[in-house]
């Protein structure tokens, strides 16, 4: 019988919930790395079993871990137990390592970006924000970082090498940090092109590579920021989240700042389909696994009050590709309910019916088997959640 | 044999549970004791310092023999007592109020 594999990164640890596929009784496992901040954990589809976690803190920075046993035991990848010492004494591989390439192969040596007094701040790593895992090869992972950078990995999270020709895109210099800093959030893998990826940055925008990251462009036409001097500029849109199903890999989902949007040309072109949400500020967004043109956003009410519109927890769901929502409320909190979800936060099953999954920055994680139609949280006690992967197993 | 006492955190990283004792060939400065902590706790590496520039991260302190020694040069001897081992190298997180 086929099983779901839950990975939910919190504030303050790791939580790994699993149930079989009726999806009705939950185990929860953790917290793992307790007291860290775990920004992201992504299972890998060719390899379930291996997972990379994002795993950091405002006093030791950094670190990357990685299981190849679902999630039981955990090591940083190059310095596993017993083998932590290369020749010399010198770690094998250092997982924790993002370092910006200046090197002059590149010819890219971009230092600096805009800060927020308009003057150029020097690039300065903070924290791995997301880590998407190869379609293809287990061993490959990629990382979006703070400030904003695209690294790669090709030997388990061993080493890190950035795709400096992100950063080094002619707007680069011009490149501003959103509230929450300049992170790139949204990694998404073309898994019919392995040359083409799509990322978002907050707040410059999204961008695509058709070159397996060599050469960038932004794909922002159409976003319309009102909050920026020129509201319908190439690069300085403030992107939440970016979503695909993978069946359709050419049709995005983009939750902005405000405005919820698609693209049916690869990011080439956005349309707005906000249609009649309540609010069109959030955060999450996602597609149902089976059906390309469903989807999923959690209306917040401003970019001034981060919490539900009238204290009442709502999913949206568009079965029309957009504009036409309806609200999904059953089992969701009726009243007093003023939490967040955050970007990377939400996430759907391949089983079917399809399931779709939310966390909260109040800790709930609510789960719906039946593609949103009912609701029931699946742990509620949890430090407030930073994000949330699924991984459906067989 | 140089003592050193990590921050909890850390202790779990580097999988021990007290101070871990390092030895050091020549001067035991704050750069010989990161070195050899480096060296034998690799999983530790960037979580003290900046893997490139060596900086101490911002929220970390060093402290021996009741004394701060944070803001000393990294190249600064420790004091006697810590390169003798009868005293301990601090490593200390900031402890935020409240």
């Amino acid at each position: 019988m086929s099983k779901v594999r839950v990975l939910v990164g919190t504030r303050k640890g790791a939580f790994i919930l699993t149930a079989d596929g009726k999806r009705q009784n939950w185990e929860i496992s953790g917290p793992h790395f307790a007291g860290w901040e775990m920004y992201h954990v992504k299972g890998s589809t060719v390899d379930p079993n291996r997972i990379y976690a994002s795993q950091c803190s405002g006093w030791f920075g950094q670190i990357i871990q990685r299981s190849d046993d679902g999630g039981k035991t955990w090591i940083q990848p190059g310095t596993p137990p017993g083998e932590q010492k290369g020749p010399g004494g010198m770690p094998k591989g250092e997982s924790n390592k993002f370092v910006y390439d200046t090197s002059a192969e590149t010819g890219k040596p971009l230092t600096t970006h805009m800060w927020y007094d308009g003057t150029q701040h020097p690039w300065e790593f903070k924290r791995v924000w997301h880590l998407e895992p190869s379609p293809a090869d287990p061993d490959t992972v990629y990382a979006g970082i703070e400030d904003a950078g695209l690294f790669r990995s090709t030997d388990g999270g061993q080493n890190w090498k950035e795709l400096s020709g992100l950063r080094g895109h002619d707007s680069g210099a011009g490149w501003q940090p959103g509230a929450g800093g300049m992170c790139l959030h949204t990694v998404i893998l073309d898994p019919k092109d392995p040359n083409r990826i799509y990322i978002a940055i907050s707040a410059a925008g999204a961008f695509r590579t058709d070159d397996g990251g060599t050469t960038w462009k932004p794909i922002n036409k159409g976003l319309y920021s009102q909050y920026i001097p020129n509201p319908t500029a190439e690069v300085g849109h403030c992107v939440h989240h970016v979503a695909m199903n993978s069946a359709r890999p050419g049709v995005l989902f983009m939750q902005k700042h405000w405005d919820v949007m698609r693209s049916d040309n690869s990011g080439d072109s956005w349309t707005e389909v906000s249609g009649n949400l309540p609010t069109d500020f959030g955060f999450v967004i996602d597609v149902h696994a089976h059906e390309p043109e469903t989807i999923y956003v959690v209306p917040i009410k401003s970019d001034g009050e981060h919490f539900p519109l009238d204290g009442k927890l709502r999913v949206y769901r568009s079965k029309t590709g957009g504009n036409e929502w309806e609200e999904l409320a059953k089992g969701l909190p009726e009243r007093d309910c003023y939490v967040n979800v955050l970007r990377d936060a939400m996430a759907v099953d391949s089983l079917d019916k399809c399931g779709v999954y939310f966390g909260t920055t109040g800790g709930q994680v609510y789960a719906s088997a039946d593609a949103g139609n009912n609701w029931a949280p699946i742990a509620e006690h949890l430090p407030a959640v930073l994000s949330v992967e699924v991984q459906t197993l067989a | 044999m140089i003592r050193v006492v990590l921050p909890g955190h850390l202790r779990t990283l580097a999988h021990v549970s007290s101070e871990v004792q390092l030895e050091i060939v020549g001067p035991v400065t704050q750069r010989s004791v990161l070195d050899a902590l480096e060296a034998q706790y690799p999983m530790l590496r960037g979580t003290i310092r900046d893997h490139v520039t060596h900086e101490r991260r911002p929220f970390l302190r060093f402290f021996a023999c009741e004394e701060d020694y944070s803001l000393e040069p990294p190249d600064t001897p420790l004091p006697e007592k810590v390169a003798s081992g009868a005293e301990p190298l601090l490593i200390i997180g900031a402890i935020a109020g409240g």
